[in-house]
């Protein structure tokens, strides 16, 4: 469990990042900060491992403060992922993945084996074991910086947009992975990132932030979908408009799936209702209507839309 | 074209090797001082760049001191230390070490400026200690550029190392002066082949090293293009660090 | 300040020769590089053969190189033309690499939309290319400004090196005064024929920031140092 205790930082040129922050992070949960640039978001993560110090209030991890605790033993209890990866590009995959353990005194052999262990969590070839970093697609390297950070079995995984700078496939594909890994491990996993599409498939709790780090809204992706705190959050999840807002299309051969079509009047997908869906059906579908459009129901439902994320 | 053909005469004739002002005691002179001023200048400039490098303090005045110094005129610089001290080998080192300074910490400083921020930034983030981060991250990756910092010292200080002859010092030099004075050109030449030689041999040695030493896939992390492409993120780092 | 002025002629006279020999070198260099550059940049797999055969010649120290050129040139010792020429070499030795990086910094895609709206080869080089590789070019050129003034006292020792006569007079008289008026002469010219530099790279390229602030990030290879 991480949590934030009215913690506010400003940093040296008096920007304000963040403003009087208090939050739980529950253990073995997906928390995501999701907000634009400038909203304070990978301060906050940063203050986790003290790569930053608040300088206002107070940052505990399991009760204890860390303040108290050494800035490098802290982050190597704590995993951490970046945006380009940030591997050594004089080290090889092995080597970069077990450069936490080595440091610790961890044998070569041993280092090498437990990196190769790493490659199939991250879903790496074995192969790939003797690259350097430059000889990687972006993708891979992601893993690799994955891998890394999962090398000393922390239990805190920060995460500080480590997919923004790989193409949308790649990305889902390491957004997939991920989700993958964490119901395999069960980390306690912060993860930034200005994407909602992303925060929203990640996040078992997703943590919407304004300026200054201000709280605009906290829940499931489900809780604020359907009940948007404000209009800010409304507005930055699109829960109104373009592809969030789905309609159903009515079809006149009474079968049990449905077109969706998103904000803008394009096909988003296929809702398919179960059986006992249809006989307590709380979708009460008006008389067809050719080729119509009906506001039977607003469906506002990630899996629906998954496939485009 | 005749007189080179002499000069290369009197040079691969043994005879000429060993003796009072032959041409092997020379060589060991010029040898003597370009070492001994380069391992001083290293003992030196090695922890005050890598402080430099690794903080970031004091660059701006080494960048200006390390620019500046190219226009000061070694040649006069040397004859005011003798003429002030006297003539032996403790001046001439002075000189030499003063000449080698400014270029081996411009290699130094830059070559650790030129790691990518992001990478120092992650390696920092793992829980790599500073001392860590120095010398498992920033020096390895730095060795290109430091050895080419390395190369223009011993450059410099084989050439005034020739110079030096002027002052009455030994070192393959003496050729050359006393060709000069004698109005012997072959003799001249056999100096000045004998000196390229030498700093061809030893630049050539010094950037095969080079080659030898670049980590294997960082060819081109150690561009300036590199460390440009940073993050917007990294600006408020390194803010947070100065501050 | 006594003896300045009692041989204020001498010193003039060195000065004038001080600035005519490093003068020639520093145009020469400019005018030799830009097109060594661009047939660099033309064929590729001379760059590495041009550049390398400038980096040896780069390594040789200055003494042993104005001792060599005569029996190269045909030239007398004292003949100032070796001077001029082997400061020409240098220059050269370190223009060439920063000038042909300069054009290759100039992107393919600009030169390619240049043609397209109608420039010939020669206007596009003119008006597109160089002077989008100038402001490196310049750059480099101030470093062989203060390279060619430092490195020209050496020639003292063959007859020919301006106010490098005050460092042998000087020191053969056991004068340390001379020595410093000197040097600080020669920084004096290395200053004022960098300040021109400047002024002309202001005149020519009103556009480039680097002609202003010195501390720009586009800097000539640190490492161009004077070796001699």
């Amino acid at each position: 469990m991480i949590q934030y205790k009215e913690v506010s930082k400003r940093f040296a040129d008096g920007t304000l990042a963040v403003n009087d922050f208090s939050l739980v992070i529950p253990a073995h949960k997906t928390i995501v900060l999701v907000g634009s640039s400038g909203c304070g978001k990978t301060t906050l993560l940063r203050m986790v491992n003290r790569m930053t110090t608040p300088t206002k209030g107070s940052i505990e991890i399991d009760g204890e403060d860390i303040a108290g605790v050494d800035p490098v033993a802290l982050r190597r209890r704590i995993g951490y992922v970046m945006q380009n990866s940030g591997l050594l590009p004089h080290r090889t995959v092995t080597e970069n993945i077990a450069t936490v353990p080595t440091l610790q005194g961890m044998g070569k052999a041993e280092a090498r084996a437990l990196a190769m262990e790493m490659m199939d969590v991250v879903g790496l070839e074995r192969s790939l074991s003797d690259r350097y970093p430059s000889q990687l697609s972006g993708g891979q390297q992601q893993r690799v910086g994955v891998a890394r950070g999962l090398a000393t079995d922390p239990n805190i995984l920060l995460m500080d947009e480590p997919f923004g700078a790989v193409d949308p496939i790649v990305r889902s594909e390491l957004q997939r992975e991920l989700l993958r890994i964490q119901s395999e491990l069960g980390k306690t996993i912060v993860f930034v990132t200005h994407d909602i599409d992303e925060a929203f498939l990640l996040g078992d709790k997703v943590v919407i932030l304004e300026k200054t780090a201000k709280i605009a809204q906290q829940g499931t992706p489900e809780e604020i979908l359907e009940n948007p705190a404000s209009e800010f959050v409304a507005e930055f999840v699109g829960a109104n408009r373009g592809k969030r807002h789905l309609t159903i299309v009515e079809n006149d051969n009474s079968s049990d799936r449905f077109v969706l079509v998103d904000g803008l009047g394009r096909p988003a997908g296929v809702l398919e209702l179960s059986a006992s869906q249809r006989a307590g059906s709380d979708v009460q579908l008006k008389q067809p209507k050719a080729n119509s459009v009906s506001k039977a129901r607003s469906v506002s439902n990630k899996t629906v839309q998954a496939g485009d994320a | 074209m005749d007189f080179i053909i002499q000069a290369l005469g009197y040079i691969f004739d043994p005879v000429n090797y060993l003796g009072e002002n032959a041409i092997l005691p020379r060589l060991a002179d010029h040898l003597i001082y370009t070492g001994l001023s380069l391992f001083i200048a290293l003992v030196v400039a090695i922890p005050l760049g890598l402080f430099i490098g690794h903080t970031g303090r004091g660059k701006n005045f080494a960048v200006a001191a390390t620019s500046s110094f190219r226009a000061v005129p070694t040649f006069g610089l040397l004859l005011f230390i003798v003429l002030l001290n006297g003539l032996g080998l403790w001046p001439l080192v002075a000189v030499l070490v003063i000449l080698a300074v400014p270029p081996l910490l411009a290699g130094i400083y830059s070559g650790i400026q030129a790691v990518s921020r992001s990478t120092i930034y992650s390696a920092r983030a793992i829980g790599m200690t500073e001392f860590q981060i120095l010398s498992k991250v920033e020096v390895p990756l730095a060795i290109p550029l430091m050895l080419g910092g390395l190369r223009n010292a011993t450059l410099q200080v084989i050439a005034t190392a020739t110079i030096a002859a002027y002052v009455g010092l030994g070192g393959l030099g003496r050729f050359i002066i006393e060709g000069l004075a004698l109005h012997n050109f072959v003799l001249a030449l056999v100096g000045a082949l004998l000196v390229m030689m030498l700093a061809l041999v030893i630049d050539l040695s010094l950037a095969g090293i080079q080659k030898l030493v670049t980590p294997p896939g960082v060819a081109t992390v150690l561009t300036r293009k590199a460390t440009d492409k940073q993050p917007k993120i990294l600006a408020k780092i390194a803010q947070e660090r100065e501050g | 300040m006594e003896w300045l002025w009692e041989n204020r002629e001498m010193v003039m006279g060195l000065l004038i020769q001080h600035v005519g020999l490093s003068v020639v070198p520093i145009i020469a260099s400019l005018l030799v590089s830009v097109p060594l550059a661009r047939i660099a940049r033309r064929y590729r797999s001379l760059r590495g053969l041009l550049l390398g055969a400038f980096g040896l010649l780069f390594t040789i120290p200055s003494l042993a190189l104005f001792v060599t050129l005569p029996a190269f040139l045909g030239t007398k010792i004292l003949d100032p033309l070796n001077v001029v020429v082997a400061l020409t070499i240098y220059g050269v030795a370190i223009m060439v690499r920063g000038t042909a990086d300069a054009f290759d910094s100039v992107p393919n895609d600009v030169l390619d939309s240049a043609s397209a709206v109608g420039y010939s080869p020669g206007s596009r080089f003119w008006r597109v290319e160089l002077p989008l590789a100038g402001p490196v070019i310049l750059a480099n050129l101030r470093v062989v400004s203060v390279t060619t003034v430092s490195l020209l006292s050496v020639g003292a020792l063959i007859g020919n090196g301006g106010l490098g006569y005050l460092f042998t007079n000087g020191y053969q008289r056991a004068f340390p005064t001379e020595i410093i008026i000197g040097v600080v002469l020669t920084l004096l010219v290395a200053l004022i024929f960098d300040q021109i530099l400047l002024a002309i790279g202001r005149i020519v390229m009103p556009w480039d920031r680097n002609t202003r602030s010195p501390e720009s990030s586009i800097q000539p290879d640190l490492f161009a140092e004077a070796a001699h």
